[in-house]
Parts: C-alpha cells; structure tokens; sequence
C-alpha cells in the first residue's frame, strides 16, 4: 500500500453501499487531524465497507501538529521555504486512498441530533457511529489588553501568525512554563529574541516531570539566556506590558499565552455522554452514557490499566494512534457481533526538544514518587546524556530520557514494558 | 513488503525500534539499521513502526 498526503476532497460513491452483504456500517469522525485520521485508517482496514464521513474545521488537509513549535515555526520566521512548502511537509502521510472517505474540511460539526451530526455549513450527516477526534484548543488569560501582542500557538495558522512577530532582538514573554511554553521558548532564543517564561510553579513543566528533572531542564533555559521566572502569575496587562502579581512589568514586543488547554467538546453538548475533562471512555473508547460513540486522541479521557484505574486525558502525540486501533477494533467487533476484547494498556511516550536537545519519555513519570538518575548527572543537562528512572511506590513506571542515545533508551523501554505489564497482572 | 526510510527526516527518535524490534535497531554507532524486505508476517509491526515515527519517515510499500 502506498502512502500518500490526504488533500484531495475525496470521491464517496464508490463504497456508499454494500452489495456484498458484508457490514457496511456509517461512521462519522469530528475532526480531521493525526486522530480522527488514524481512526479512518484503522477503520477502513477493519471494515473495508464501512462508509465513513471525516469532518474537519481547518481547511488544511490534515497535519502534523509538533513542529509548530520547534523546526516548522523556526523556517516559517525565516521566511523559506515559503509556508506552502512547510505545510507540505507536515501534511500527514496517509494510508488512505481517494474515495476511502468521505473527507470535508474547513467545517466545524455544530451538534449531534437525533443520531445525526450537524454541520456548520448546514448538512447533515446520519451515522451508526459518532467518533469524536475534535481534541484541545489553548487557553487564554481572562484578563484583557495587549490584545494586538497576544498569540497562542496549536494549529498552522496560529504558527504562521506568530512566526510573523519572531524578529531577533524583539522581546518575549511566554506565559505559562509547560511543554508547549518552554518549546517556543527555546526557539525564540535560537532566533535571538530576548525571552521570559512567567511560570507560576515554582519550577516549569513540573507536574510532567517531577521536581529534580523539573529544575534541571529550568536550569537548561537559564543557562541558555532565558528568564525564567517562577512562583510568578500575570496580574494585568497595562500599556502593552505584562504586569506580574509581585507588580514587576514586564516589557514585551510579543506575548505568548502557553497555559494548557480546553477541550472541544461543546459540539457535544446534550448528547448524554460525560464531558467533564474531554470525553470520558470505557477500554472500548466507548463514551460513558452512550452506545455509539466513542472518543480518540487528546480529547479521550480513559484509564491506561498498566498503572491504574484512573481516567485521565493524555496530550501526547502517541495517544491518536493507540486510541485510533482501539476504536476500531471496537467498532469492527461489535460491527460483526463479537465482543471487543477487554483491557487497554497503550505504553505511553513523548518527547520534546528544547535547546537543541532531546527529552524522551516512556511511561507514565508524572505518576511516580521518587526518581532516580540511571545515566549520567542531571547538572550536565544538555551536555552530556542523562536517564532518570521513575517509581511509584517503589515500582518502576517511566523512564526518561535528556539527550540520552536512543540505543541505551531502548533497552531501557524494554525493561519497562515488562515491569508495568507485570504490575498490571499482579 | 519493502521498508524505505528517509533518513534526511529520521530523528533517531527510535520509536520504530520499539514499535518493531525485529525490523529496526541502531548500531553501536547510534545509526539506524533495518530491513528492508522482511517477512510478510512482520507487516503490522512495520506498519505500527510507520504510525509511531513522529518525523514519518518510514515508508512501507
Ligand atoms: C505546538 C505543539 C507541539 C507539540 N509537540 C509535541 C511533542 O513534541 N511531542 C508529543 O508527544 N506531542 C506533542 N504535541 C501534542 C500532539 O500534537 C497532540 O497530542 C496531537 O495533535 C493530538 O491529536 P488529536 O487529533 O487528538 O487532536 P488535534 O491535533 O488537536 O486535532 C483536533 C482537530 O479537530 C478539529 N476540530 C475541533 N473542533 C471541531 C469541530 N467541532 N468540528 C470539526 N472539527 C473540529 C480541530 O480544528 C483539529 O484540527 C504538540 C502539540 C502542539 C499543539
Ligand atoms: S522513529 Fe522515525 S525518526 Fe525515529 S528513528 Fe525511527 S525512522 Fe527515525
């Protein structure tokens, strides 16, 4: 099979009706990003008569959301290769083939009615199954001013605006020290601006990496000629100055809000189903309170039984992917009168790169108690490869790597995936 | 089956030598060795590699 980039409206005839007797039932996905892509896939492989609607907001053809932050925005500040050729790049290669779904962008879903999904451009569409892949938007300061300097950053165009205002020498502040935060931060400073983070932990991404890797990784953007201001909220904005609540002002030319994110459940509203924090799910990526819809992505919030019964929303890139197969195989065994097997235990993973280097995680270290550096010392971060291990209650849950070699990584993964397996049939 | 991968993308996250072992590894020099035609059982594992390369590199025909 070959792979392609999915950008021509497709054709839906072809596999509208089923003359062989085979299941052939109506499948709807909102959102047409690397989840409700991936669920289209994995659908269209398990159920090649399916009929399948895949709705999207943005009018780009699907793509990949991580470089924003990092190499795409960087070429787009640059200004070559021109933005359609950076979009091009990301666009996601895709197993489908024309015709494989019925793919409509750049239209929000509005609400589901009796069964149906509605469509901001008006249409409706009637499905046996309703997949919600519609994942998260940023989160904004409730304070008003210095809106004209203000810039989030999740999708392409949020990137190609932003990328606009990155001019060496201007000033930046970046408020809020998570991920997303410390990524634009660190490519900021690579383009020579002058760059603060305002965090108000008293260390940045500290609930993601606990607080010895926390402080490292602070360390790294001190060292590397950020600002890092921690312990610190935003007050106001007055005269295109961010004020602090300690009341320093802050001058800045650019301000990026990099505070979390919401999810984009609104169109759900009324359908039954838990809406809470994103979409609440059985192991089936079947929705609480519903039959026939289900969740992917960002936006799911499941329980991974490798470390415990909790449901929470995971924001990594692997999470599409791995809730994408399990939908569908939900949907193919119900499809065809079976049961779907039970239990879902995804090993998690993400990675970031910050400063010219690589974080990579595996498991779950938010989850852990105490950690231990395996490889390395965490005051050479940057310098030379460093891997921490992470545990809960004595028991091995992650293992992250700070410019680690990926050999070394690997091997580590492996060790992992065993002792996570093991607690989970203890 | 045939594997290519584009190594003016490839990262070296390493995500494809976990999703398949069998398929993909590093040397001891850190570069990234695979198969490039292996067994038609092993297609899931290569097709999961595909999936969990975040620069999308692999390409599996
Ligand atoms: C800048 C940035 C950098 C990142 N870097 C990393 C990284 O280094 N490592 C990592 O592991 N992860 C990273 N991530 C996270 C990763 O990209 C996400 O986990 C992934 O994009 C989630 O995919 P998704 O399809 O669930 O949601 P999304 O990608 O958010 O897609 C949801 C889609 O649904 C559309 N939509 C919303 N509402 C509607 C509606 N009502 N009707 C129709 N369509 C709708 C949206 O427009 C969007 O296209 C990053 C994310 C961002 C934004
Ligand atoms: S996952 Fe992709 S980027 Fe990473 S080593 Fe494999 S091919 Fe290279």
């Amino acid at each position: 099979m070959t792979q392609r980039q999915l950008r021509m409206p497709a054709l839906s005839k072809r596999s509208l009706w089923s003359e062989t007797g085979m299941t052939s039932p109506r499948i709807a996905i909102a959102g047409a990003s690397l989840a409700g892509v991936r669920t289209a896939e994995a659908l269209r492989a398990a159920l090649p008569n399916a009929r399948i609607v895949l709705v999207g907001e943005e009018r780009h053809a699907p793509y990949n959301r991580p470089p924003l932050s990092k190499d795409a925005i960087e070429g787009l500040a640059s200004g070559h290769p021109s933005q359609e050729q950076i979009l091009e790049k990301l666009l996601l290669r895709s197993k489908l083939s024309p015709g494989d779904v019925d793919l409509r962008l750049g239209r929000a879903v509005v609400s589901v009615e009796s069964g149906q999904l509605r469509l901001a451009d008006g249409a409706r569409v009637s499905a046996d199954w309703i997949i919600a892949a519609t994942g998260l938007r940023p989160r904004h300061l409730p304070q008003k001013g210095a809106e004209e300097r203000r810039y989030v950053l999740r999708g392409f165009d949020d990137a190609c605006r932003l990328a606009g205002r990155l001019r060496a020498g201007s000033r930046m502040a970046v408020i809020g020290g998570g991920f997303i935060g410390c990524e634009i931060a660190s490519t900021a400073c690579k383009l020579g601006l002058h760059v603060t983070i305002v965090e108000p932990e008293p260390q940045p991404m500290l609930h993601a990496l606990g607080t010895r890797v926390a402080a490292a990784m602070g360390n790294l953007h001190r060292r590397r000629g950020v600002r890092l201001l921690t312990g610190r909220r935003v007050h106001s904005f007055s005269n295109g100055n961010v004020v602090l609540d300690d009341g320093e002002a802050l001058e800045a030319d650019v301000i990026v809000e990099a505070l979390g994110t919401v999810p984009n459940t609104e169109w759900l509203t009324g359908t039954g189903v838990d809406l809470s924090d994103g979409v609440l799910v059985d192991d089936r990526m079947i929705a609480a309170g519903s039959s026939n819809m289900l969740a992917v992505g960002d936006i799911a919030r499941f329980a991974n039984l490798r470390f415990d019964a909790t449901c929470r929303r995971v924001e990594h890139w692997c999470v599409p992917g791995q809730t994408a197969r399990r939908a569908a195989e939900t949907i193919s065994a119900l499809s065809e009168g079976r049961s779907p097997s039970g239990g879902f235990a995804p090993m998690p993973s993400f990675w970031s790169e910050q400063h010219g280097m690589r974080l990579q995680s595996f498991g779950a270290p938010a989850l852990a108690d105490t950690q231990t550096v395996i490889e390395g010392d965490l005051s050479q971060v940057g310098e030379a490869p460093i891997i921490v291990e992470y545990a809960r209650r004595g028991e091995l849950v992650a293992v992250v790597g700070l410019g680690a070699r990926p050999n070394s990584l690997a091997r580590h993964h492996a060790r992992l995936d065993k002792a996570t397996i093991q607690t989970m049939s203890a | 089956m045939k594997i290519k991968v584009d190594l003016d993308a490839c990262l070296q996250h390493g995500q494809c030598v976990i999703a398949a072992p069998e398929i993909f590894s590093f040397d001891d020099d850190g570069n990234l060795q695979w198969k490039a035609a292996p067994d038609e059982a092993l297609r899931d594992d290569a097709e999961a590699a595909a999936d969990a390369c975040p620069e999308q590199a692999i390409i599996v025909e």
